[in-house]
């Protein structure tokens, strides 16, 4: 919750739907936007790297990939845990940025070496997987809880614009040196150093409120199922993700149905988060107003939309809008829903259940869906998704109806908890 | 720490890092300057009796068929992937951009360009059938982010007679195990053309399983023969095909050279140990090559004799007949 808020009894007069956003949320998001910067970079030039410049087989690659997904889990959860016990969400989510900047010399060092490049990129996984709940949670106690679809919103947009610009910055670097990917890689080095700097300097931890304080155990963050809200809303969050249809398959499916020109292809992404981009703050300001659930599921309404244009004529912009639509009302979203649930000292152990749940039902939603197509052939399994995720929205609707109305009571309720 | 005190350690930062990223790029400039890709000032003629291949530098370049170790010519493009066949060339160059493109280019007999397909992704396998008339090639195609992993291979035909260019084959009806098959998941890398332009070998895989699939272009349909062989690539007299086949999990050393009887079906691992990731070549009826590491090696395609070092700093041979 929001601490000076609480401190105030939660009664104390807000002026509604301000445009200001905390400057601790800011500089998160200009961590975010720096880092991910840096990220992209590398993302966009990989690829090229390995298969022109060592001859790596992508496949080879790929084989090694799939191993360390159930990795990153693991290392999310005991992150949340670790940032709550410690009380220290600043210093797990600078681990996680250095360790992810510490990868992009590694990149250099691993030369062409199989294992060492995917452990490399293993350990550049394990650090973002290490930095998302405990940056969620910084955001989630630095604005008041009626503001916080803004914040995440203002948050998205910068991460988004980061992840955009770091192609071009790749691209700059390669056409300025030559092709020299190893300046690309020392170049992606030093901006995510100075992510990590900005995190150091610029995002405060939030004061703890006064009083005893509560200890983080694992049994406590266990325990946070126990509560109805909570439990409810990380049910919704893994049903959806289990008819959501993974981002690789909206692509395959609008480039073959648009008969786009393959070389268009990579494009697709890039629409994807301009539409995120522009749509962020609105959806996270819409969620404030209107309800933080409702927007919730409108984001998957979208996608959804989304899957019927692709069923039908396949339309490219309005496809990648409604894509774009679904990021931006249902990521940040989620986490402002799930913020003021938490008690503030198990926050991070709880987004970080909340993400873990959500990322494996999106893996086997992927799973799922490769195994309907094989079995019913592309239409039959995208018709099957759409309904499935139509009757999924409209099931949990009345499950996350009630928290919209609690949002406030919980506020207070661990208010009490804290000091009692 | 004071607002003013962070601002000037932020500034001093930026200076640094900014300084330390425009340093290196500029070294790297001068290390490696660029080149032009894809074009030859003057080329001689594609003779038979040349063993062409793509230089450390990425141009092409030739050294005779009978005298490998001399001092090779290289006055072709700069392509990334490269094969010859009856006159006719491709030559795969990747355009780095925010996002990579390949080009395939399609050049005649003195390597000049006469068309220019544009792709996706990123150069992996180039062929070209013997007549001149099938140009094959594979890009590798990635989703958003190395972080979420994922890719597919993209594999197009083009026929230089009609000038029909299939960019993407994964249409292609695929019988597999006898059954006709249905997956998101279908790949296919490497084809090879028999010398009746109309059979190809390529390799299909899905849901993490590889196979050996021949095609049959007019009718466009494909059939699995069997499974885990990659990159094949047709003999000369269209009897037997050399392939990567997966033998080991460990990630440093999965695949070995063998070849495979088309009559009998049977295969035979070749004298070459280390792993190999490459669509082999035949330098002759007797004799496949590949890439290894920097340089290209040659080994007895009958299992028997031992690898020998072909031409040093070089990948892409092809031997023109």
């Amino acid at each position: 919750m929001y601490v000076s808020d609480t401190a105030a009894g939660g009664s104390r007069p807000r002026p509604r739907l301000s445009w200001r956003v905390p400057g601790n949320v800011l500089a998160l998001g200009a961590v975010s936007l720096v880092t991910d910067v840096s990220s992209e970079m590398v993302t966009a030039v990989l690829p090229l790297y390995l298969t022109l410049s060592l001859g790596l087989s992508m496949l080879q690659f790929g084989a090694l990939d799939g191993l360390y997904t159930g990795v990153t889990a693991l290392v999310r959860l005991a992150g949340g845990q670790l940032a709550d016990r410690w009380r220290r969400r600043k210093l797990v989510a600078g681990a996680g940025y250095g360790l992810s900047a510490l990868c992009k010399l590694g990149l250099l060092a691993a030369g062409g070496s199989v294992p060492a490049l995917g452990a490399v990129i293993a350990a550049d996984r394990t650090g973002k997987g290490l930095r998302t709940a405990p940056r969620d949670a910084l955001i989630t106690l630095s604005a008041p809880p009626g503001a916080l679809g803004h914040a995440f919103g203002v948050h998205r947009a910068m991460d988004t614009f980061g992840a955009l610009l770091g192609p071009l910055a790749a691209y700059a670097v390669l056409t300025a040196t030559g092709g020299a990917y190893d300046a690309v890689f020392v170049t992606s080095f030093c901006a995510a150093a100075l992510g990590v700097l900005l995190l150091v300097l610029y995002v405060r931890e939030p004061r703890e409120t006064a009083g005893p304080r509560l200890p983080a155990s694992l049994r406590a963050a266990a325990g946070l199922l126990r509560q109805a809200s909570f439990r409810r809303l990380c049910v919704a969050a893994a049903a959806l993700g289990l008819v959501t249809v993974s981002d690789a398959f909206v692509y395959l499916l609008l480039q073959q149905r648009a008969g786009l020109d393959p070389a268009v292809f990579p494009l697709l992404p890039v629409g994807s988060s301009a539409a995120y981009l522009l749509l962020a703050v609105p959806a996270g300001r819409l969620a404030d107003r209107a309800g933080r659930a409702p927007v919730f599921l409108a984001g998957h309404a979208a996608l959804a939309a989304a899957c019927v244009l692709l069923l039908g004529p396949g339309w490219i912009v309005p496809v990648l809008l409604l894509h774009g639509a679904f990021y931006a009302a249902t990521d940040g979203v989620l986490m402002a829903v799930a913020g003021p649930l938490l008690p503030a000292h198990l926050r991070t152990s709880g987004l970080a259940l909340l993400q873990t749940g959500q990322a494996v039902a999106r893996t086997l939603s992927s799973v799922l869906f490769g195994a309907l197509w094989t079995v019913w052939g592309g239409d039959l399994a995208l018709t099957a998704m759409t309904a499935g995720l139509a009757a999924c929205a409209l099931a949990v609707l009345p499950v996350l109806r009630p928290i919209r109305d609690n949002t406030r009571e919980n506020t207070r309720e661990n208010s009490r908890e804290e000091g009692p | 720490m004071r607002r003013a005190g962070r601002a000037a350690v932020l500034a001093a930062a930026v200076v640094l890092l900014g300084g330390a990223a425009t340093g290196y790029a500029a070294w790297s400039a001068r290390r490696d300057p660029a080149g032009t890709d894809g074009t030859a000032a003057t080329a001689s003629p594609v003779a038979p009796g040349q063993l062409m291949f793509r230089a450390a530098d990425g141009r092409v370049a030739r050294v005779p068929l009978d005298r490998p170790s001399a001092p090779p010519t290289a006055d072709g493009p700069r392509c990334d992937r490269f094969s010859t066949g009856g006159g006719v060339s491709v030559c795969l160059v990747a355009r780095p951009g925010p996002v990579t493109t390949t080009d395939a280019l399609i050049l005649d007999r003195s390597l000049r360009q006469t068309r220019r397909v544009e792709l996706a992704g990123v150069p992996n396998r180039a062929r070209v059938s013997a007549s001149g008339r099938m140009v094959s090639w594979t890009v590798f195609v990635t989703g958003d982010s190395y972080n979420q992993g994922g890719f597919s291979t993209w594999t197009g035909i083009l026929d230089t007679r009609t000038g029909y260019a299939v960019t993407n084959m994964e249409d292609i009806p695929l019988t597999l195990g006898g059954r006709r098959y249905h997956a998101a998941d279908v790949n296919y890398w490497g084809v090879t053309f028999a010398p009746d332009d109309n059979r190809f070998y390529a390799t299909v895989a899905t849901k993490g399983k590889t196979y050996l699939v021949e095609g049959d272009y007019g009718a466009w349909r494909a059939r699995t023969l069997r499974e885990n062989a990659e990159c094949p690539s047709l003999s000369p007299d269209g009897t037997r095909l050399v392939f990567k086949k997966r033998v080991s999990d460990d990630p440093d050393r999965p695949w070995r050279l063998h070849v495979l009887d088309l009559a009998t079906m049977r295969e035979t691992p070749l004298a070459e140990r280390d792993s190999v990731d490459d669509q082999a070549a035949w330098l002759d009826g007797r004799t496949v090559m590949y890439a290894k590491g920097r340089d290209v090696w040659s080994v007895p395609a009958d299992g028997g004799g031992a690898p020998s070092l072909l031409v040093r700093g070089a990948s892409s041979p092809v031997a023109v007949r």
